[in-house]
């Protein structure tokens, strides 16, 4: 069937198997590598993009569900290659990645919750980012970066 | 002011951020164009002889390239010949001779996840559909589960080698050792068996092209994986080319090439195809190896004042179906079981033995997490029996600061340590005698939530293979940017970031000029790379010392460069030029001083080797809260001291730190991989494997302490360091929370069913 998907802006459009799942139309037919596959039980959020401003486990997704729809990847999030977005730049500050598997996935979750909670507390944003699975940094630096971000956004 | 000892923000990050990392599945190369897919057809039950495969199906179903099985195996040569050891520990692992492991199953199946048959089609789904039409015909075995099945050998896995004990080793027991002990105390623990789960599986491609093999593999060390490729498919090394690309984690399970690999490779090779696998999860948690899984029987002695006079550890370790690096992890559990204490009288022993489940390999720590958790597990035992704080009988025990470097009685010497100052250091940052108080009035009051306080000290060893040695290559070039080839292997420790600070600390070269390359044989022939927390004392040392080695090339050509006495001329690292003492009109740039190097530039290759690996210590207090009506405990605080020797930087350390805790605290409330008496895999997904998530976590206190190591750096390592003190300083908290309802032991993981198990059990007894 044919898939016609918005990707950071851009239109992507492509005959696809039914079974296609978003995730893998992402990576093969839109070429944006960056959402990583952690599990095969929606377990890790690795996957974590945003479908129409929602965040999804992108594994979980058919494609042609996303048919139609806007998809927001971790590539579609700095406004230039010296202008990451503050999630980004929250994250590098305080070291809150090691081996980047699931940090695309992390960094988008984070997007989703500060949209829907500007200044989240700790126990909050521990919550918010249980279906995200890090097995490198302890959680510790996330949840100082997400916590430098949602303060960094807040109007002084 | 020098770098090292800042905190500088990595370099790996923004790459990382913006567009993702580069790993095995996502190469997009031209050599990868239109490389075909692999899938692994895998064993469903855990013991069987294989009577039948039938791949007639598999092979008519569209789309299909390949469908392979041992029987197509004809173009290697044999397993590993048996060395004749006869399973002596020192001899190299796997095991060869009877215990030898085939590459895909021939006639038997050992484990629930051993290959079979792989399929090779254009495309990802249909792969997976294809591998489902490989019809497997197995006549079932009784399955060999756990320590005590396989020590009754009334069936064996290998009836060639007549036993399921692969490997045994130690000091056998001596009991006039405990004679002298006003108590003794012994019990039997369980350090279970865990699931490594790096968030980027196993992942293999690999193209034979013009004579030459080029495997990328999300591994720990290109350079091992391709000594074993050149061993195992007949090579020459000089023919095979690997490279690690990004690698999503590997804490020690992805040291070396797994098998799987090795059948992609091999693949490659004989149907003359591109081709690229990567695992799914439910594969990965029973093909990727396992760690932990060892039974213990701890037994301690020692007076009633508090004195520890004597310790003896035994061990079984479940190697899994087939004796890999589980035959050696015990040795390494019973160089450290004497742990951070200065016992008279301490031995151990081991037996390893195989059973029906994945086999056994490095994890974060690698048999020192587990001497760690059973002498802490002990300390506490014995402090609950004399009735003494733990913290008291740790301080009477620890080896004090004039004894070092201190003979252990279990064989190497520690170094150099502060460990009382560690001990104290964590008292008071965590307000212990406030958290005994506060925890005394809930126990008063009678409260649901209780409190436990949990104390775990340790020493661990690491760059255990210092002798083994790490390479650097430094090359300044004629723009006066630098590269570093480094043999060490990041997989998410920051080594590009670490090793771009040694250079501009040395060379005054500004890190945004150094690149560091590291993971392809053949830009690197000769290198180690990373485990056993090795990296920087070893990898960082050698950067440093090219470094060195080309400060000193620079001086005699900037001499000649300045017409110059060498004596009279200084290096401005602030500035990154050379000048004449006090002279800055004279300066050189790094640029004019590489150009004027010559054809052979300027450079440096280093091999560095230590003749003593190094002991990290510290102590780990855990702070939990434990529900005695449900018995669910929840970490409230960590609170660590970690000396690492000299830090060179603060942040990554902190990180590896962070991470080590997550996972040390996952094994002591969470994770274990279960398999039922079949051998069934029960935890064989992410819904069902508990992972710990930040929702379980507290954020970490961490205390600085920088006791220098005897290398150029002052550095030992950091990786395994917050995993070996977490999971028994959090498994002692939840024990403490609940011992004045007569509790003495829960084993990990400490789930609520355990505690309130414990609890309720308890509470019968009295």
């Amino acid at each position: 069937m044919k898939v016609t998907v918005t990707v950071n802006g851009s239109q992507v459009a492509a005959e696809v198997a039914d079974r296609t799942l978003l995730v893998h139309f992402l990576r093969e037919q839109a070429g944006l590598t960056a959402t990583n596959v952690g599990c095969d039980t929606s377990s890790c959020g690795a996957c974590t993009v945003l479908l129409d401003g929602q965040s999804v486990k992108s594994c979980t997704v058919l494609a042609a569900q996303a048919d139609g729809c806007a998809v927001q990847t971790v590539e579609g999030l700095a406004s230039g290659p010296d202008e990451m977005h503050p999630v980004q730049r929250a994250f590098r500050a305080e070291h809150a990645l090691q081996c980047g598997f699931c940090t695309p996935g992390m960094v988008m979750a984070t997007v989703s919750l500060l949209a829907e909670n500007a200044s989240p507390t700790e126990e909050e944003v521990r919550s918010a980012l249980e279906g995200n699975l890090c097995r490198c940094t302890g959680y510790h630096n996330i949840v100082r970066a997400v916590l430098a971000a949602a303060s960094e956004r807040r109007p002084s | 002011m020098s770098i090292l000892g800042t905190r500088v923000v990595r370099t790996e990050d923004p790459r990382l951020l913006t567009v993702g990392g580069t790993y095995v599945d996502d190469l997009r190369l031209p050599e990868l164009a239109g490389a075909a897919r692999v899938a692994f057809v895998r064993s469903p039950v855990a013991h069987a002889l294989i009577t039948g495969i039938d791949v007639s199906a598999a092979r008519e179903a569209p789309g299909v390239i390949a469908v392979l099985t041992a029987a197509d195996l004809t173009d290697l040569g044999p397993p590993p010949p048996d060395d004749g050891s006869g399973g002596s520990e020192a001899a190299p692992l796997p095991l060869g001779g009877p215990w030898a492991e085939p590459l895909l199953a021939v006639d038997r199946v050992r484990y629930v996840g051993e290959a079979v048959a792989i399929v090779i089609t254009d495309d990802r789904y249909q792969c997976e559909d294809t591998a489902e039409l490989v019809s497997v015909d197995y006549e079932p075995l009784l399955a060999v589960v756990g320590a005590d099945a396989a020590l009754a050998g009334s069936m064996l896995l290998f009836p060639a080698a007549e036993s399921n004990v692969a490997v045994t080793g130690g000091a056998p027991a001596d009991g006039a050792a405990f004679g002298g002990c006003d108590v003794v105390v012994q019990r039997t623990i369980v350090n279970q068996r865990l699931a490594p789960v790096p968030l980027e599986g196993r992942a293999a491609a690999a193209q034979w092209a013009d004579g030459r093999l080029t495997v990328w593999v999300s591994t720990q060390n290109a350079q091992i994986s391709r000594f074993v490729l050149a061993g195992v498919l007949g090579l020459d090394p000089g023919a095979i080319r690997v490279v690690a690309p990004d690698v999503g984690g590997g804490f020690g399970a992805k040291v070396g090439i797994d098998r799987d690999a090795l059948v992609v490779a091999w693949a490659a090779k004989h149907v003359g195809r591109a081709m690229s696998w990567t695992e799914t999860r439910s594969e990965n948690l029973v093909g990727m190896t396992h760690g932990r899984a060892q039974r213990q029987v701890v037994k301690i002695g020692g007076t009633r004042d508090g004195r520890i006079l004597a310790y003896r550890l035994e061990i079984v370790q479940d190697a899994g179906a087939y004796p890999r690096m589980g035959g050696f992890l015990p040795f390494l559990t019973r160089l450290m079981a004497a742990g951070p204490y200065d016992i008279p009288h301490v031995e151990a022993a081991s037996s390893v033995v195989v059973t029906n489940t994945t086999p056994i390999a490095a994890y974060r720590g690698a048999g020192r997490p587990e001497a760690t958790a059973a002498i802490e597990r002990a300390v506490d035992l014995f402090a609950a029996e004399i009735g003494m704080d733990p913290a008291e009988v740790r301080r009477i025990n620890l080896v004090p600061p004039g004894k070092f470097p201190y003979s252990s009685p279990c064989g190497p010497v520690y170094d150099s340590g502060a460990y009382t100052e560690a001990l104290d250091q964590v008292l008071a940052g965590a307000g212990y005698q406030e958290l005994r108080a506060e925890q005394a009035l809930r126990r008063e009051r009678g409260d649901v939530l209780q409190l436990g306080i949990g104390l775990a000290s340790y020493v661990e060893i690491t760059a255990a293979d210092a002798e083994g040695g790490e390479t650097a290559r430094l090359v300044v070039h004629g723009d006066g940017t630098a590269t570093v080839y480094t043999g060490s292997s990041a997989h998410g420790q920051g080594h590009h970031t670490a090793w771009a600070m040694l250079v501009e600390a040395e060379l005054g070269i500004e890190m945004a000029n150094v690149t560091v390359i590291h993971g392809d044989t053949d830009l690197i022939p000769t290198g180690t790379g990373t485990y056993a927390s090795r990296s920087l004392q070893l990898g960082g040392v050698a950067v440093h010392k090219a470094a060195v080695d080309v400060k000193e090339q620079a001086r005699l050509i900037a001499a000649d460069m300045l017409e110059a006495s060498e004596a009279d001329l200084e290096l401005d690292t602030e500035r990154g030029a050379w000048q004449v003492r006090g002279d800055p009109a004279s300066s050189r740039t790094w640029a004019e001083v590489a150009r004027h190097a010559g054809d052979d530039g300027l450079a440096a290759a280093v091999n560095y080797t230590e003749g003593q690996p190094t002991f990290p210590f510290g102590t780990h207090l855990a702070l939990v809260e434990v529900d005695t009506e449900t018995g669910k405990a929840r970490l409230l605080r960590h609170v660590t001291v970690d000396d690492a020797g000299t830090v060179v930087s603060p942040v990554l350390a902190e990180g590896q730190r962070h991470g080590g805790i997550a996972q040390g605290v996952a094994q002591a409330l969470l994770e274990e991989m279960v398999y039922d008496d079949a051998g069934n895999p029960l935890t064989s997904t992410l819904v069902d494997y508990a992972a710990i998530t930040a929702a379980e976590l507290p954020s970490f206190e961490l205390l600085a302490s920088e006791t220098p190591a005897a290398n150029p750096l002052g550095a030992k390592g950091i990786g395994e360091a917050g995993t070996i003190g977490a999971a028994p300083a959090t498994q002692n908290a939840v024990i403490d929370a609940v011992s004045y309802l007569g509790v003495t032991h829960i084993d990990m993981p400490a789930t609520p069913e355990r505690i309130w198990a414990a609890i309720s059990g308890a509470r019968e007894s009295q």
